[in-house]
């Protein structure tokens, strides 16, 4: 309590910069702290089990699954996705891979394989599990995505017209509140995403757990609540629209090691 | 079923930092159609003597992650993290010190 009414006779005495400075130490602080007591662990542990679990009509596992090193390379694999895949015909992100390899694979229909792909804080989906595992194998990897393959250069540029395409009933883009700097929402800063130095630290440490609702998110999930705030209609899961966008701010953050999974306020 | 935890006990000179993760709900009485559950018992073990037993309320967050130093502790030595809920479910976690 003393610290706290020292904060505000600071503020109240000195000029605005140095009050802005000291909210975003100790922004900071709380964000280490929480990154300290992170439960991350339990996700990849849980996430390991999963893909290594029989399933589907073919009752097989994921672990023949060819993340873009290779059938069952995990080492590296995330921080080089999305990427182009030649079997797909398509770039791809970790989730729609993994779908990919559910439905080919293990036999599964789509539909039974989409039909929970954001979990809750009871159950946790397939697809949060298997990314904090998978992600988790990344540890160190510099952020690479594709960018050299016809699609994969197609894609960056149909996320970058994507992020400042405004429309829905706000007429808002993803620039609106990620295309300024030094702009926040209460204690989340807002990254202006198109700029690598603020991505990168954003896209090495997705996907995430949060810990205001013990929850561990994907990017996919992600991009779809940043359409849901800004009232668009719901993107498919796994669309050639998310995919691009995951595309592009990957493509942006490259060369950051990734740090992941994350966590989140 | 319990769901898992993870242990990670390292020796700092003199003292071994425990860092230890629980799977569990941790729901308290406030929440609507959700059963009180929570984890009421900690024990932790070095090389088989209790060493803590700690008594854990609702107010706890769910996944719990606990850290601790212990006095004394080498490499190698067992140090044993329980826990037992109000609902008498438990897990054990055993681990040697790094």
């Amino acid at each position: 309590m003393t610290r706290f009414s020292a904060t505000i006779l600071v503020l109240g005495l000195t000029a605005i910069p140095a009050g802005a400075q000291d909210t975003k130490k100790e922004i900071q602080k709380y964000q280490q702290m929480i990154a300290e007591g992170s439960p991350v662990e339990l996700f990849e542990l849980e996430g390991e089990t999963l893909w290594k679990k029989p399933q589907g009509p073919n009752n097989v596992s994921l672990e023949k699954c060819d993340l873009g090193q290779g059938p069952g390379v995990l080492k590296g694999a995330y921080a080089r996705l999305p990427r182009y895949f030649k079997d797909a015909d398509r770039v791809m992100d970790l989730e729609t891979r993994l779908l990919h390899c559910m439905t080919t694979l293990q036999g599964r229909s789509r539909d039974e394989a989409t039909k929970r792909v954001f979990g809750n804080e009871n159950q946790p989906s397939e697809m949060e599990y298997l990314s904090a595992y998978i992600a988790s194998q990344s540890r160190g990897v510099r952020l690479a995505a594709g960018n050299s393959h016809p699609k994969e250069k197609e894609a960056y540029e149909l996320g970058k017209a994507l992020f400042f395409y405004r429309a829905g009933a706000w007429d808002m883009s993803c620039a609106s509140c990620h295309g300024e700097d030094n702009k926040r929402i209460r204690m989340q800063d807002l990254p202006v995403l198109y700029k690598p130095q603020a991505a990168r630290p954003i896209m090495a440490t997705w996907p995430a757990y949060r810990v205001s609702n013990s929850q561990f998110k994907t990017m996919q999930w992600r991009l779809n609540d940043c359409y849901r705030q800004m009232r668009f209609p719901e993107p498919k899961f796994a669309s050639e629209a998310t995919n691009a966008l995951n595309t592009f701010l990957t493509v942006t953050a490259a060369g950051e090691p990734y740090r992941g999974p994350g966590t989140k306020r | 079923m319990a769901g898992p935890m993870k242990m990670r006990a390292t020796a700092t000179g003199g003292t071994t930092e425990v860092r230890v993760l629980m799977t569990h709900p941790m729901t308290t009485a406030q929440m609507k159609d959700q059963p009180l559950h929570f984890i009421q018992n900690v024990v932790v073990k070095q090389n088989g003597k209790t060493v803590i037993e700690a008594e854990i309320s609702q107010a706890v967050s769910r996944n719990p992650v606990f850290s601790f130093r212990l006095k004394g502790g080498a490499k190698g030595d067992k140090i044993e993290v329980s826990w037992v809920d109000n609902k008498g479910e438990s897990n054990t976690i055993e681990t040697a010190v790094a």
